[in-house]
């Protein structure tokens, strides 16, 4: 090898590093807790969404005030206010000629329901099929790239990667693409999964080191997988499936047929955490498919359907599964076991542990020993939950079949939205709680099919919901294995209060949308329930506030109706 | 979980509600089929996966007598899979397909390892056969339901109502029930026992059936001076409460810890905590009984 040669294959591995003096990240931030800046889709891989930002705290958060608003716009591009300044014309990329037309992603208001990430000063946005950079100092737009789509479900996007001073973000139609941070220029894109299948592109992709760690969904009854890919040209690294895929493979056993478990479902559609001591990348997984029926995947009650509804380590380096903990065996109400795993050291039963919490969709808590995914901990967190007949020796729940779709109907609570859902918790350093919004819906779950092959995906069920308790923020001591208190948001009993993810910070607080149209930050007080300090009614909130430091300032930011919100101390 | 299946059924009084649910994932595939009218005149959308224009009548016709004589006996009548060959609906290479161009070579060449054996079919029969498959739906997702949900005892289900239920504390079966079973379909009749009103649709509407008006809950709000003010409840939060007093002056109060004093009626109330009570069988004969009030 010439010594050119030999240099031009270092160049990709130091360009990024070289700029991290400007706008770049630094993939070391990574692995610390999020205080200055907001540089992954949780903050930090724990997925803690917990600031130890103390600038705003319980006694001066009654001042917080707006720092900016900056509305936003998907497509192509308008022309801009007439008494504002000029619209920014969007850079282009996709492979439709004609691209789909979907409002909110084609034209008109965008949907941020994801994270945003904010590193030297400028946030970088994404929503479906768009993405954006934007001062945090004060909202103006820099550059905004928009992805011409054959189509897809447009259901959302949960955020942007970094790795130095690339971006990476996927879109409903399956690629991944990576953009120039500086400019919002397309570097590459690379499909990532069989639209023809259905598959759609929703999550935020996770860097870790050398790997953009990457999942898909899909509704239809393809099989789940997650990706692994190179930053610098797009190449696949590994794939890891999430359900057998052929004979030998581990699981195969716990499904009636091959068949059956390469259409089983399983797909991973919200980010993992990543734990950097055992380089272990912990994720969960969506439902088993046909969702609402188990007569063709799993007649039998061996026939568990690994691994969906579970929480899953891989090794991020080489793609191979470490441990699993399935928490809804032979799941029939399309409960996703994706909710973020927390992860949290501390004590438990005396000894200290590495954990990983995570709250499911089918309204219990779970603990687990992050290294080995030993069970520590099986919680109900929803009163309302009334579809286990028992918990077995792992702290795994057994279905109640009546408790299934039937054709006269059965009252089951959670409803298909689940007990909690996409929204991300928070666990509270300070007082060792986990918080959760906590949806307690009731719906009729019919069975509307007698062909369990009509029901492929999400066929052959029709539910309605009937009912609420109500919405509330749940916290969960799991050090006694109990709630310390839940505090339900008023007047949301009988209705379907929106939630949409929580944060909380060492200066006491809190920060959640009480489904009223508010973002509200709530001094906590312990064991005992948080009081309200402070709001601004903002409209429909879109995901859960975040917070950080830029020009010495802690600021709080948060997405409603397509405008993104800056709040700090005037 | 996405709920834009529903939005297209229900009308805006719905979405509200649905927008929130929106945020979670999941049933998000809408099924391959045409899109129904929007009664609350949202904008024609495009389906999220592309949908072959429809092939002419007769050449699905024709599709469906070859795959007969042909395909059946492996993939069963109706193409889901037989006892040795797969399911064709789903077939990856299937649902690639455009016009028969990626079926036409595996039919006319065979797949010798998995013992299919060659076709000797024209391109433009196999066309027609694709053309059929294409034509199949995928799953039920989105169709009516046939099945009939009456199982309960009609007997059981009146002294229900008339004894442990409680329900001619509030109802009447010649009163605001009057008839019932003649407005209302089983399905519409078991989800009102159940919510008392509101309620919404998640994987399809039962057909004919209007959003209910709700009872507004009632508030009433007692100031520091003792004045009490009561109205229907508009919105509440822990900062803000509003009502609307019954000659439809609109007031709001700021909230500051307890004061003032609010207190808010429900008048599903009962409904909400029977939630956690209920059993099926008790509401299935309730339906039971409630049908037949013609």
């Amino acid at each position: 090898m010439t010594r050119t040669a030999k240099l031009l294959l270092l160049i990709p591995f130091w360009v990024p590093r070289s700029s991290l003096g400007g706008q770049g990240l630094d993939p070391a931030l990574l692995t610390k807790p999020a205080t200055d800046s907001w540089p992954t889709y949780a903050g930090d891989y724990s997925q803690r969404r917990y600031s130890t930002l103390t600038q705003i705290d319980t006694t001066n958060v009654r001042h917080l005030s707006l720092a900016w608003v900056s509305r936003l716009t998907a497509g192509a591009g308008g022309e801009g206010g007439f008494f504002g300044p000029a619209a920014i014309p969007a850079v282009t990329g996709g492979v439709a000629e004609n691209p789909v037309n979907t409002p909110g992603s084609t034209s008109g208001t965008p949907r941020l329901a994801g994270s945003i990430l904010q590193v030297n000063g400028i946030l970088y946005i994404s929503s479906a099929d768009n993405a954006w950079a934007m001062d945090a100092l004060d909202g103006h737009i820099l550059w905004h790239y928009w992805w011409k789509s054959r189509g897809g479900t447009h259901i959302g996007n949960r955020g942007m990667g970094m790795y130095g001073d690339w971006l990476f973000f996927e879109t409903p139609d399956d690629y991944l693409v990576s953009l120039d941070a500086k400019t919002g220029q397309e570097r590459w894109h690379r499909e990532i999964a069989d639209f023809n299948q259905q598959y759609f592109s929703t999550t935020a992709p996770v860097v870790v080191g050398d790997h953009v760690l990457v999942g898909t969904g899909d509704d239809l009854d393809a099989p789940g997988f997650l990706q692994s890919f190179d930053p610098r040209t797009g190449e696949l690294q590994w794939k890891f499936y999430t359900v057998p895929m052929k004979q030998g493979d581990p699981g195969l056993a716990t499904w009636a047929s091959l068949d059956a478990a390469q259409h089983g479902g399983a797909q991973v559609w919200i980010p993992g955490s990543y734990d950097a001591e055992t380089h272990l990348y912990i994720f969960g997984t969506g439902n088993p498919t046909p969702a609402y029926t188990a007569r063709v995947r799993g007649p039998r009650d061996a026939h568990t359907n690994l691994y969906t509804c579970s929480v899953i380590a891989v090794n991020v380096e080489t793609g191979k599964l470490a441990w699993y903990f399935q928490t809804s065996p032979n799941d029939t109400h399309d409960w996703d076991s994706t909710q973020p795993s927390v992860l949290v050291d501390g004590l438990f039963g005396g000894k200290p542990r590495k954990m990983a919490m995570q709250a499911s969709r089918n309204g219990y808590f779970y603990v687990l020993d992050r290294t080995t995914g030993d069970h520590l901990l099986t919680l109900k967190f929803s009163d309302a939950a009334n579809w286990a007949a028992g918990m077995n020796a792992k702290g795994q729940l057994e279905r109640n079949p009546e408790k299934d779709n039937t054709i006269a109907g059965s009252l089951v609570s959670p409803d298909n939205g689940g007990a909690t859902n996409w929204y991300p918790p928070s666990y509270d350093a300070r007082t060792g709680l986990f918080y959760v919004v906590l949806r307690e819906l009731y719906s009729m779950y019919y069975l509307t099919s007698t062909d369990p092959r009509m029901m492929m995906g999400l066929g052959g069920s029709e539910q309605d919901v009937v009912g609420s308790l109500g919405t509330s923020i749940a916290a969960i001591d799991y050090r006694t294995g109990t709630l310390a208190w839940k505090y339900r948001f008023e007047g949301s009993a009988g209705g379907f209060g929106g939630a949409t993810g929580l944060l909380t910070t060492a200066g006491g607080l809190l920060f959640a949308n009480d489904g009223a149209g508010d973002l509200v930050a709530f001094g906590l007080q312990g064991m005992k329930p948080p009081v309200p300090l402070w709001h601004a009614h903002i409209g429909s909130i879109e995901n859960a506030a975040e917070t950080y430091t830029v020009g010495g300032r802690q600021y709080v930011l948060v997405t409603a109706e397509g405008a993104v919100y800056a709040f700090y101390l005037q | 979980m996405h709920s834009r299946g529903p939005l297209r059924f229900l009308g805006s009084v719905i979405i509200a509600c649905a927008a929130a649910m929106s945020a979670a994932q999941s049933p998000a595939q809408v099924p391959v089929r045409a899109t129904p009218a929007t009664p609350a005149g949202r904008g024609e959308r495009a389906p999220d996966y592309p949908v072959r224009p429809p092939a002419p009548p007769e050449q699905v016709a024709r599709g469906q007598q070859l795959f007969k004589s042909n395909c059946s006996f492996c993939h069963g009548s109706d193409a889901r899979g037989g006892e040795t060959g797969p399911n064709l609906v789903r077939a990856q290479v299937v649902l690639a397909d455009q016009h028969g161009e990626l079926v036409t070579p595996i039919v006319q060449n065979g797949i010798p390892a998995r013992a299919m054996p060659k076709f000797t079919l024209s391109a433009a029969e196999i066309a027609d056969i694709a053309a059929w498959l294409h034509s199949q739906p995928l799953s039920d997702r989105g169709a009516p339901s046939t099945l009939d949900i009456l199982v309960g005892n009609a007997k059981e289900g009146e002294a229900y109502f008339n004894g442990a239920g409680h329900c001619t504390q509030c109802h009447s079966v010649s009163g605001d029930l009057a008839a019932i079973g003649a407005k209302s379909d089983a399905k519409t009749i078991q989800n009102l026992i159940v919510s008392g009103g509101g309620g919404r649709s998640f994987g399809r509407r039962s057909a004919g059936a209007a959003p209910p008006k709700l009872p507004a809950t009632t508030v009433t709000v007692t100031l520091p001076s003792g004045q009490a003010i009561t109205g229907d409840l508009d919105h509440i939060s822990a900062f803000v409460v509003a009502l609307r007093q019954p000659d439809g002056t609109y007031r709001s109060f700021a909230r500051h810890d307890s004061i003032p004093k609010v207190i808010l009626t429900n008048p599903r109330q009962w409904h909400i905590d029977m939630l956690p009570k209920w059993r099926d069988s008790d509401i299935h004969n309730m339906t039971a009984y409630l049908v037949t009030l013609k």
